[in-house]
């Protein structure tokens, strides 16, 4: 038996997993359109590589992967490209995000898929294939994975752990994969291990899950796969990476660095069955299991392929009359969806339908009353109270003194609070506030930097045309009637009235359609 | 009487000499002021102020030739953050240099361009790209929006346009807590 | 409109804090009523409505909705609380200087709920004892000790129109509290031993008082079974309370009492239990709450020894509410991944 560690705080909000972990796993429909946003990971968007009017595949790449921190994307089905424009996306702002619209076939018809040799590829080869296949984190920062499969400078990583905790109420994504796909769960943990040089594999799932344990340890035996399948207690944020790191581990992640300092990497399971898929068959990320819960008529998981509109998935799950919004993700830290236009993408984990029984409003907020509940229940050991006390002076400095980028944002201050205040709203707030500063503060240096340099370079060019004059000066001196200074200048007018006669002929030109600018960028 | 001013005499000594010691082992080789200024001033360059760039307004500022509150771009955040760095009252912004306005870069439109390279001597970023007679061209992540580019464009091909909001830069809002509200 | 958590626990409210306090108080209170009569009612009654009342009136006059305000309980507590602290047979005027004191000055000057500096019972308590000294003595006597008995009615009417019924001395209804009858007779040159083997004073304390202390740890058992407030406190408190007495009596066992009776006095309890846990006014880290409990504790003793007033708890609480924020700065627990080991 493992001994196992507790972290700090926690608390037990009421599970309702129950209400669509019973069925299994059913297949979503095809929708007609499918819109794929180009960011649906953590770094830069990927970038277009096909244009409005391609003929595309199931599988085809549709969007590069740009810069380091970033993951391609594909078509979930095959069909014809007919927009690359803004469309709403799942994002808290409710704002539109560049998406390749998607008019399926109906075909279905994959492009060619190459299977991933392990054995012949070198460690950075694999790593590029997966980042072509659009990996990415499934548990919700949708991180690219291909990154967190670097052992990196240590070149070991030795305890890799997999996240089935699952640890938000209503979501029973990861419980239902691991009951019945536990095998291609652990397949994937194994590639992990091995480009990781693992040798210590723990899976976390918490102890509400037995079916899930059983199914793992069952896969582990007929596998013969040396992973500690590990019951951990039911206690949110456990399914938090760091702190399923701590229960299993007793190790903390050091505070702005990475778990591997601590020689350990986390996935979530779903990432580990997205790999086992890549590495096996080829198949790039382009589909995932999602929730249907709450006020719907038929609650269960649904296998949906990225990009199918949330409107459509919630049509099958079956609309009731009481609902009345809709949540990504789960009651803690899920946020609320403005438009059910915007596609499922690789973070949608879970879609909450809210109704006035289940998600009654808020009570009122009262003013903090130092009571202390939520420093006892963060799992960060942060202090709360503080940190909110400061965020709403807009006292950043001091925020950032208390370690306001230690908090996950998992909710716990602010579902304790007696005086019910969005404490985490306010979190946010500051961190946001503190990111932009920090670009307007290195925006303004570049542009320092850049004035300053143009300023010198002015100087330079002053200092070396005396100098020039200087040295003709005394050759010219019969003939230097007209300062050189002036001639310029002379000769820059007669330059400005000789374009401005022919753009204001062009304009005159161009003067019936004004209205219609060229397309610029 | 003559122990009393002993004792004064060697306390001013003792006091002077602990004094001009400290002054120079604990000197503080910081930034002389008008910098720490110029580190809180936006960076636009755009010469509402009055003088010709940020660095020479915070001098300015700094002689206690100019008031702090000349400077639009960096607006009411800005101001305040001077006055405290000062230690002076906070002032409204002073109208006469302007109003602050959203974020913006400046835009050519490339089929009016002339190429005439009147904006490219303007900008005091050089964020412009482009060559005689050639189409020019803005580097939006280096336009600080200063505006200085329009007037000298001879065929109004420049326009200032405020930044959207989108993805990358939106920011959460500060919360609205109704303690007052009557619920 | 919060964005998430979407979901809060049912019955969870800055109300049901307070109720649960208040709760906390009833064995104590109860305790009182029937060792000393019931004049102690009546004026926890009063206090509570004066402070409700007050706090109407300053919530209105600072624009704030009147309904969830008062709804909150935290008048009731502070005017329960005051009421507690002070001799049960107060005229009434003076608890009505008291609670204008607490809720006016010391809550509402400082913006209202959760903002005041000061815990305002005792900020009320000890404006009291500073202006009224002589009428902040008059405690009404054990009725097991007293040489009258005043009902329900005569109380009121004491209370309310300084009437006594005829033929009664306030004299024989009152008499100095232990703590500071040990006071007194210990500056007249009596020794400990001498003292304590008079009628009002019992096994541990004050005979009476003591039971109401007890009653208070009952009360503060609660608390801390419905983990309102946590160890730390009350922990702290008493320990600091129990080992400054100890060295003092150590020290000249015949002038200075022993530990037990500083705990048995009922300030130290409710102290312990009900005010050193103000959260509003207290250390919010772990270790601050040792900190500033521990030196409400010695505080307390010192002043109750030392100084010229009959009992330190105000005192030693206000002073420690200075502190807070220089406490709570330098005892913050190490945050996750900053190397640190769970608080």
């Amino acid at each position: 038996m493992r001994q196992l560690f507790r972290f700090h705080g926690g608390v037990h909000p009421p599970e309702h997993k129950a209400v669509s972990s019973a069925a299994p796993i059913v297949q979503a429909r095809l929708p007609q359109r499918l819109i794929v946003p180009l960011r649906q990971h953590i770094g830069t968007s990927a970038r277009a590589c096909v244009a409005v009017g391609d003929k595309v595949l199931k599988g085809q790449t549709i969007g590069r992967a740009e810069g380091y921190v970033s993951a391609a994307v594909h078509a979930p089905t095959s069909g014809t490209v007919v927009a690359i424009d803004m469309r709403p996306v799942a994002h808290p702002s409710g704002l539109s995000d560049l998406c390749i619209v998607i008019e399926a076939d109906g075909d279905d018809r994959w492009i060619e898929r190459t299977l991933l040799d392990l054995a012949r590829m070198d460690a950075s080869h694999v790593r590029n294939r997966l980042r072509d296949l659009g990996l990415a984190g499934l548990g919700g920062a949708v991180f690219p994975s291909f990154i967190k499969l670097n052992p990196g400078a240590t070149a070991k990583v030795p305890t890799l752990v997999i996240n089935g905790a699952e640890c938000e109420p209503w979501i029973t994504c990861d419980d239902r994969l691991m009951r019945e796909r536990a095998q291609d769960i652990l397949t994937g943990a194994r590639i992990m291990a091995t480009l990781l040089h693992a040798t210590d594999i723990l899976v976390g799932v918490e102890d509400n899950k037995p079916e899930a344990l059983a199914a793992l340890q069952a896969a582990a035996r007929s596998l013969d796969f040396p992973a500690d399948i590990v019951a951990v207690p039911t206690l949110y944020p456990g399914g938090g990476a760091k702190q399923l790191i701590q229960v299993l581990t007793g190790k903390e992640a050091p505070s702005g660095g990475r778990s591997t300092d601590i020689g350990v990497q986390c996935f979530n399971v779903g990432t580990a069955y997205a790999l086992a898929r890549a590495v096996q068959h080829g198949e790039p990320l382009m589909s995932r299991i999602v929730t249907v819960t709450g006020a719907v008529a038929r609650p269960q998981n649904y296998e949906v392929l990225l990009g199918t509109p949330m409107a459509e998935l919630l049509e099958q799950a079956g609309r009731t009359s009481e609902a009345n919004g809709v949540i990504m993700g789960g009651p803690m830290m899920g946020f609320d969806i403005a438009d059910t236009a915007a596609p499922v993408v690789k973070a949608t984990n879970c879609l909450l339908v809210k109704s006035p029984k289940l998600f009654p409003p808020l009570p009122r907020t009262m003013p903090c009353i130092r009571c202390g509940a939520c420093a006892r229940a963060c799992p960060a050991r942060l202090q709360p109270q503080e940190l909110y006390w400061f965020a709403r002076a807009k006292n950043f400095g001091k925020t950032q003194e208390y370690h306001l980028f230690d908090c996950i944002e998992c909710g716990c201050c602010n579902y304790v609070c007696p005086s019910h205040l969005p404490l985490v709203d306010y979190y946010r707030y500051a961190k946001s506030e503190i990111w932009a500063r920090e670009q307007e503060k290195n925006a303004a240096d570049l542009a320092r930097r850049r004035h300053e340099s143009r300023v010198s370079r002015l100087e330079r060019e002053k200092a070396e045309r005396a100098e020039r004059l200087a040295a003709k000066a005394p050759v010219k001196k019969a003939q230097a009637t007209v300062p050189p200074d002036s001639a310029q200048a002379a000769a820059r007018k007669a330059l400005a009235a000789e374009t401005l006669a022919r753009v204001q002929a062009k304009q005159a030109a161009a003067a019936p359609e004004p209205l219609d600018p060229p397309a610029s960028s | 009487m003559l122990a009393a001013v002993l004792v004064m005499a060697a306390i001013a000594l003792l006091v002077g000499g602990v004094l001009g010691y400290a002054a120079v082992r604990f000197r503080v080789e910081g930034d002389p002021l008008a910098d720490k200024i110029d580190a809180l001033l936006p960076q636009t360059q755009c010469g509402q102020c009055g003088h010709p760039g940020c660095k020479p307004y915070a001098q300015a500022i700094a002689e206690g030739s100019a008031e702090i509150n000349q400077c639009p771009p960096g607006g009411e955040d800005g101001i305040r953050r001077l006055a405290e760095l000062l230690g002076k009252e906070f002032k409204p912004l002073n109208a006469e240099h302007g109003q602050p306005k959203p974020k913006s870069v400046a835009v050519i439109d490339e089929a009016v361009c002339i190429g005439c390279t009147l904006c490219i001597q303007a900008c005091p970023v050089d964020a412009i790209l482009g060559a005689s007679k050639q189409m020019h061209t803005v580097l939006a992540a280096e336009c600080t929006g200063c505006e200085l580019c329009v007037a000298p464009c001879p065929v109004d091909c420049i326009t200032v346009q405020p930044i959207a909001e989108d993805l990358a830069n939106w920011k959460w809002k500060y919360p609205a807590v109704p303690l007052k509200d009557v619920a | 409109m919060a964005v998430s958590p979407h979901i809060l626990p049912p019955a969870q409210s800055v109300t049901r804090v307070m109720a649960l306090v208040l709760l906390g108080l009833v064995p104590a209170t109860l305790v009182y009523a029937w060792l000393f009569g019931p004049a102690i009612l009546i004026n926890v009654a009063w206090a509570a409505l004066a402070c409700v009342g007050l706090e109407a009136i300053m919530l209105r006059l600072r624009g704030y909705p009147v309904r969830p305000y008062l709804g909150d309980l935290s008048a009731v507590l502070t005017g329960w609380l005051l009421a507690l602290s002070m001799p049960a047979l107060s005229p009434w005027w003076l608890t009505l200087t008291g609670c204008m004191l607490a809720i006016v000055v010391a809550k509402h000057l400082y913006g209202g709920l959760g903002q005041n500096v000061f815990n305002p019972a005792m900020v009320g308590y000890a404006g009291l004892l500073i202006s009224f000294p002589a009428l902040m003595t008059q405690w009404p006597a054990p009725l097991a000790l007293a040489h009258a008995q005043l009902g329900a009615a005569d109380s009121a009417q004491y209370i309310f129109a300084g009437h006594l019924p005829a033929g009664l001395k306030l004299d024989a209804i009152t008499s100095a509290t232990p703590l500071d009858t040990l006071r007194t007779q210990l500056k007249q040159d009596r020794t400990l031993s001498e003292i304590l083997r008079q009628p009002l004073f019992g096994h541990l304390g004050g005979k009476g008082f003591e039971l109401i202390a007890a009653a208070y740890l009952l009360g503060g058992a609660l608390l801390l079974a419905r983990k309102v407030i946590t160890w730390h406190v009350p922990l702290a408190y008493l320990a600091a309370v129990g080992l400054t007495a100890g060295v003092f009596h150590l020290y000249d066992v015949d002038h200075y009492a022993g530990p037990w009776f500083h705990l048995a006095a009922p300030s130290t309890m409710l102290a312990a239990f009900f005010i050193a846990t103000d959260p509003v006014t207290g250390a919010t880290t772990p270790r601050g709450k040792l900190i500033f409990a521990a030196g409400a504790g010695f505080l307390t003793v010192l002043i109750r020894i030392l100084g010229g007033y009959p009992d330190g708890v105000a005192f030693s609480i206000l002073l420690m509410n200075i502190c807070v924020p220089l406490i709570d700065a330098h005892t913050q627990p190490k945050v996750f991944g900053h190397g640190g080991d769970d608080a």
